[in-house]
């Protein structure tokens, strides 16, 4: 009898255990989702500092690109409990803000003293604060990024190729300066033979399906001077968003895709620019800083043969944003450890190793630093990007507003359908529509 | 003699109940009788009571609830967010939306000349393969593989195909045409797109009419060839006379089914253009999905998806009802 007690009271103690175990392990554990890029590498890098700190093991859980949008939205949507921790879109701000989906961080970062002064005051503004303009947090910047150009060096320093760019256009080839220049520079290397090859001008974005020819075209509208708005919070979109000045940059990213893009370029995004590159099919590309660490580091392209060169203005300087802020899901069953990991990951010394391993810090003790814009050969350039930056609609109906977008350009860009003049003016009907419904018209 | 055929029936009237005990004893009483309180109809119920649950938790609740949605302004990406009547406006807008009707006409577009081809080229590979020449069953098999294929497989393989500058597609034309192969672009050119997905889909479906023609076919019975035969009927004649009118519902099948499926066409577009180059493919369901899973309109994109159905069981029901007349025939 004895025995047979011992026996159940081993098993039920068996038992206990086997159901309380995955709980014991769960609060020890925190699952930080992203996109997978070559960033969230370096992420992953970095948190085993605060692993071994904390004694948290971390998960992670990366998605594509071209689905990282839908998957995470969805788990958000249907408050699913996947993520404790997550870098999300800028975009996603406001409608995160607004649903519950992400916690306010003001009293956090006032109660550990993080000061949002300590970081770079774009930065703070494009990935942390919803409403805009208010200092109401949702997020602690993360990865500072904008969109860039990058240029094979080595074809660019061939004597035979310099002079004959002088002669043509009667100035040195270098890293364009401006939109026209770029287009100058793409429309002369576009069909030359380099190295037994026929080599094209550039690889642009032109994607259709989430928010490629979008990042593209602006990365021309917005050093044109396109608008969103007259007046910052007004949502009049009419004379902003179709200025002669939208359809001229409009009209030069319609350009530089028809001269110069490699053949088949028609739904190209991040992973097609870099393969036409590292392929050695373009002079010149557009893609995220993200990607510069990696780019600098491939043996066939990048060293001595890769060049880095900031948007090009026209009017006015500026980049389309990218990057993003950390948030803490208001979902989550461990909000001590994902407030723990964003007071480790604030702190000045993380941010400094966060720069180093290939995360674009925006830390002012790291973009103030003497020695930044040596550290790599891009930095200079990011440092420039990220003073200049302008971002999308953030507002919580983000995602129709960049779908009408990404229609209308595509249509007129790739499909050829209408005037650039059309195309703006079909944007901004979509729009209006879109905030009539949202009762901000 | 009549003793004889006493003994024999006597015989028959033995095996008869034999026979008959045997089969008595190996039917089964009625199981529900060995249960005490269910009776056989209460035991069929049990059975079919799943199913029905299944059918209408998958089917026909989605259904109701897409039908409820329609007709307010939900958002799925907003379910913190009033849920409010909007009436028919939603209908409304879906029936006026200029892009909307884009996206039928494109989808009518696909369905017209990818049920043309492969009804054509379908019935007419079926044909061949009916008259049973050295080797026909060899070939069936090969003709039937694209069909055995997965979309996703197809699509990804036919993107390579239509590369302009590696793909075997456009140096094959180039081969047959003199014309340099990366002038042209079958996935991003507005005019030649359409027809780049024209292509993989029949390439892919027309084996699957064909199947369906061939059992249409091989039903003809000999006896009708061997009596137009006597009489002297020219093949041309019996083709007409004989075999279209009787392969005909066959064929009619095949066209409803492929109808019904190329209207909800998704996955072929998505791999290959992805509803591009702007909007030049994009077929109803991607406008739906783009509506409901990446503008998160929700109520809308549920009012879309009701028209829809409304319109595929609309001509789903017309058209079963002429393939009935031409059955009864």
């Amino acid at each position: 009898m004895k025995t047979i007690k011992q026996a159940l009271l081993g098993a039920t103690s068996a038992f206990v255990l086997f159901v309380a175990a995955p709980n014991l392990a769960k609060a020890d554990e925190l699952t930080l989702c992203w996109a997978a890029w070559d960033p969230a590498n370096a992420l992953v890098e970095l948190s085993k500092d605060f692993t071994s700190q904390s004694g948290t093991t971390m998960r992670f859980e990366f998605v594509p690109w071209p689905n990282f949008a839908d998957r995470i939205l969805n788990e958000l949507n249907s408050g699913g409990k996947l993520c404790d921790l997550l870098i999300g879109d800028s975009q996603w701000l406001g409608g995160s803000a607004e649903n519950g989906y992400y916690v306010k961080l003001n009293d956090f970062f006032d109660k550990e003293g993080i000061k949002m002064s300590d970081f770079a005051d774009a930065a703070v503004n494009a990935y942390a604060t919803w409403p805009k303009g208010t200092p109401n947090y949702w997020a602690l910047p993360a990865m500072g990024d904008a969109n860039a150009w990058f240029y094979r060096k080595d074809w660019f320093a061939q004597p035979e190729i310099q002079a004959e760019f002088k002669k043509k256009y009667n100035r040195d080839l270098a890293a364009p300066t401006t939109w026209d220049e770029l287009i100058q520079v793409a429309e002369f290397f576009d069909g030359r033979e380099i190295d037994g090859k026929k080599v094209y001008g550039a690889a642009i974005f032109t994607e259709r399906a989430s928010e490629g020819i979008t990042m593209g075209a602006t990365s021309a509208l917005y050093p044109y001077g396109f608008k969103y708005e007259n007046t910052p919070g007004k949502y009049d979109m009419e004379g902003a968003v179709n200025s002669p000045e939208a359809v001229a940059g409009l009209e030069a990213y319609k350009k530089l895709y028809k001269c110069c893009t490699p053949p088949g370029y028609t739904d190209a995004y991040m992973g097609e620019s870099l393969d036409a590159f590292k392929s050695g099919q373009v002079a010149m590309a557009m893609n995220w800083f993200a990607f510069f660490p990696g780019l600098y580091k491939d043996e066939k392209v990048g060293g001595d043969k890769i060049g880095f060169f900031v948007n090009p203005k026209e009017k006015v300087a500026a980049s389309t944003l990218g990057g993003q802020g950390i948030s803490v899901v208001a979902n989550t069953d461990n909000m001590d450890g994902a407030l723990a990991y964003i007071k480790w990951f604030a702190q000045p010394d993380v941010q400094k190793k966060w720069w180093s391993l290939g995360g674009y810090a925006v830390h002012k003790t790291v973009l103030n630093d003497p020695t930044f814009t040596e550290s790599q050969p891009f930095a200079a350039d990011f440092l420039v990007a990220m003073n200049q930056v302008q971002d999308f609609w953030q507002e919580p109906s983000y995602a129709i507003l960049l779908q009408a977008m990404q229609k209308r350009l595509h249509d007129y860009v790739v499909a050829d359908k209408g005037t650039a003049k059309e195309a703006l003016d079909g944007l901004v009907k979509d729009w209006t529509e879109v905030f009539k419904d949202d009762g901000k018209l | 003699m009549r003793r004889f055929k006493t003994q024999v029936k006597s015989v028959t009237d033995t095996s008869s109940t034999i026979l008959g005990e045997a089969v008595a004893r190996a039917t089964p009483a009625p199981i529900a009788s060995r249960i005490r309180g269910l009776s056989d109809r209460s035991m069929a119920w049990l059975f079919i009571t799943p199913a029905i649950a299944l059918l209408l938790a998958v089917n026909i609740f989605p259904l109701i609830w897409a039908i409820y949605l329609s007709f307010t302004n939900f958002r799925a990406n907003r379910p913190n967010a009033a849920l409010e009547s909007v009436g028919l406006s939603n209908y409304n807008r879906v029936l006026n939306d200029p892009n909307i009707w884009q996206a039928m006409q494109t989808t009518a577009h696909f369905v017209f000349w990818t049920i043309l081809l492969q009804t054509l080229i379908g019935f007419s590979l079926a044909y061949l393969i009916d008259r049973k020449f050295r080797g026909h069953a060899f070939w069936t098999t090969i003709i039937l593989v694209p069909m055995m294929l997965s979309p996703a497989v197809v699509g990804n393989f036919w993107r390579f195909l239509y590369q302009p500058q590696i793909g075997l597609f456009n140096h094959i034309v180039s081969f047959l045409t003199g014309i340099p192969p990366s002038s042209f672009e079958m996935l991003g050119s507005v005019r030649l797109s359409p027809w780049a997905i024209i292509i993989v889909d029949t390439w892919m479906w027309t084996p699957y009419v064909m199947l369906i023609c061939l059992a249409g076919l091989r039903s003809i019975p000999d006896y009708i060839y061997e009596a137009a035969e006597v009489d002297r009927a020219s093949l041309w004649r019996q083709f007409w006379s004989i075999t279209l009118p009787m392969a005909l519902p066959f064929i009619m099948l095949a066209v409803l089914f492929r109808g019904i499926e190329n209207f909800k066409m998704f996955d072929m577009v998505t791999l290959l253009t992805g509803g591009g180059p702007g909007s030049t493919t994009e077929v109803a369901s991607i406008t739906l999905k783009r509506e409901a899973f990446e503008s998160w309109r929700t109520g809308r994109a549920s009012a879309f998806a009701i028209i829809l159905f409304v319109a595929v069981f609309g001509l789903a029901n017309i058209y079963v009802k002429a393939l009935n007349k031409v059955k009864q025939r």
